[in-house]
């Protein structure tokens, strides 16, 4: 098993608390020093630097949310001068006004050894020819790859995104070994190299490091299938740092969190109160070294869980799984949280088409939960019984998945209504009171 | 020899039936016989036309979904006890009848004509010719 440091890497759990609770008393008097919005909401809480002494007291800090971000655009959350910032990055701005962040010298080369981390556990090295179809610019996705495979010595191969045959040609021209992409274009690109005829069992490619967006591990065996490569998940976001916040080892099973760069909580969305392992929460981040744009408690709306089971890779960082949806996406029904993403996935596992919409409702006190599936000619059939069972089967799935039932309704194809292509996927008929 | 039937899947809605068989009737297919399983979520509609390949096209390219299958069409003579021998006669063989409906064509014939799926179509087609039992053909349906 090979680390790229695995003095951290593999470091006990009482070291890596250790580290972590110096590094939040750290970091905690570093914002309140040098960034007036943690001063503020700190004052107003009551609770002074001193009063931090571990991750134990992380509750009595402020939250930061996306909004803060916004209403100090674009430097107000800066912790340092512009004269120490070396690069700026910025969100595409999709769910409102773009952020901005920097970083520092330093916070490139933390940056660039979580990258190489994951390279590594990707079974790289320096021999390696590392090509980034993420693209270049304000996105951190093709210059955080860049920065991990520069710093791990690899050759780098900076396509930048689009112009799949130039890809595909490169791919074999150059012998790329890894390649780093969102999954969505890694399908696209497989599918591509299979029309295209190229025989991907004869290519150097054996890797492939993707994130930036959400997948299935359906897309995960058909990316590794038609690429035929091993295909790596890489989770990050742009307020935090970008990708490489957290990267996946070989066991495939949720991905290490880089515990000395961050501390991760999982947080029950109504209450904020930490759920335990294992339990679906929203994820937070805390910032232990960043210099430029150090964020406290950053609320990322994701949904996800932690473990902190040991990992057959030997690494001790607590793993996170895959992003399950979003808090702006959770419905409560019945008190459970339900997330369209997980209808999503029973039916890409039943080889339907995810053409679903989820109609809730309210029956007297009783919240009720219809998913209304488009029928394909596959499951149809001339007797009533077979139908019934693709039904059931389909209705029990959900159930064991979403901890509730639902009511499953058969349409016909086209049914369900789509505006500019994407299907609405839920329809909250409750009235609130 | 088995005929062809038309399976459309029809969703739990309000008008869902009737615009199966107005769609059906823009193309100008001619229904010999039709038939309606339901279940609480959706029901089966199953029709012999007298175009199968056009009523199917029609259908497909408006969104619904339809497959056409092989069904046994029995002739039955119009006396008391002629369904009774065909159904004893599968049952006594271990054939099982999935569905079964009927229809008459002054026409072609005095009796009835069955339309059955069998557990076993090939089986009971056997059983059925073994016994000189009378079948209909695609080519009578297409010309009644």
């Amino acid at each position: 098993m090979e680390y790229y440091q695995p003095e951290i890497e593999t470091a006990s759990r009482e070291e890596l608390d250790k580290i972590q609770n110096e590094r939040l008393r750290k970091i905690v008097k570093y914002v309140y020093d040098r960034v007036p919005l943690y001063r503020e909401r700190m004052d107003e809480a009551g609770v002074k630097p001193e009063d931090v002494h571990g991750t134990e007291d992380l509750y009595k800090l402020p939250f930061t949310q996306k909004q803060d971000l916004r209403d100090t655009y674009p430097f107000g959350m800066f912790a340092v001068p512009m004269e120490d910032v070396e690069r700026l990055h910025a969100s595409s701005g999709t769910t409102g006004k773009q952020i901005v962040v920097g970083y520092t010298k330093n916070d490139l080369d933390t940056w660039g050894s979580m990258v190489a981390r994951q390279l590594v556990a990707a079974g790289l090295t320096k021999k390696d020819k590392v090509h980034v179809a993420y693209g270049y610019g304000l996105f951190t996705g093709g210059l955080g790859i860049h920065e991990g495979a520069r710093r791990l010595g690899c050759t780098s191969i900076p396509v930048s995104s689009g112009n799949t045959a130039r890809q595909l040609a490169i791919m074999q021209d150059f012998g790329s070994d890894a390649l780093a992409c969102t999954p969505s274009y890694a399908m696209y690109l497989g599918e591509s190299a299979q029309k295209a005829g190229i025989d991907t069992s004869k290519l150097p490619l054996r890797a492939g490091i993707f994130g930036a967006e959400p997948w299935t591990e359906e897309m995960r065996k058909s990316i590794e299938k038609s690429l035929n490569i091993k295909a790596y998940d890489i989770y990050g976001l742009t307020e935090i740092m970008g990708p490489g916040v957290a990267y996946e080892c070989s066991a495939q099973k949720g991905m290490h969190v880089n515990e000395d760069h961050f501390i991760i909580e999982i947080l029950d969305p109504e209450t904020h109160k930490p759920v335990p392992d294992g339990q679906k929460g929203e994820i937070v981040f805390t910032c232990l070294t960043k210099e430029a744009f150090p964020l406290i408690r950053f609320r990322t709306k994701d949904i996800g869980t932690i473990t902190h089971e040991k990992c057959s890779c030997g690494r001790t960082f607590v793993r996170m799984s895959k992003p399950m949806g979003r808090t702006d996406d959770m419905l409560i029904i019945r008190g459970v949280n339900v997330f369209p993403s997980q209808i999503e996935t029973v039916l890409l596992q039943m080889e339907q088409s995810p053409n679903y919409q989820i109609i809730v409702d309210r029956q007297g006190v009783l919240d009720t939960l219809e998913v209304q599936v488009e029928l394909t000619e596959e499951k149809f059939s001339d007797t009533v019984a077979d139908i019934s069972k693709f039904e059931k089967e389909l209705t029990e799935k959900l159930k064991s998945l979403l901890g509730i039932a639902a009511k499953v309704t058969l349409v016909d194809p086209g049914t369900i209504a789509r505006s500019e292509g994407k299907a609405k996927r839920v329809i909250d008929r409750r009235k609130l009171i | 020899m088995f005929i062809k039937q038309l399976s459309v899947f029809v969703e739990n809605r309000q008008g869902a039936l009737s615009k199966i068989i107005s769609l059906l009737s823009e193309s100008g297919i001619n229904l010999r016989a039709v038939s309606i399983a339901d279940t609480q979520d959706f029901g089966v509609l199953r029709v012999i036309v007298n175009d199968i390949e056009k009523a199917k096209d029609k259908l497909k390219s408006s969104n619904v979904i339809v497959s056409a299958n092989d069904v046994l069409g029995v002739k039955l003579s119009d006396e008391p006890g002629a369904l009774s021998k065909v159904l004893a006669l599968l049952s006594a063989n271990g054939v099982n009848v999935e569905y079964l409906y009927a229809f008459v064509n002054p026409g072609t014939n005095k009796g009835a004509y069955l339309v059955l799926r069998a557990s076993d179509n090939e089986k009971a087609e056997k059983i059925l010719a073994e016994k000189n039992v009378p079948m209909l053909s695609e080519d009578e349906i297409a010309k009644m």
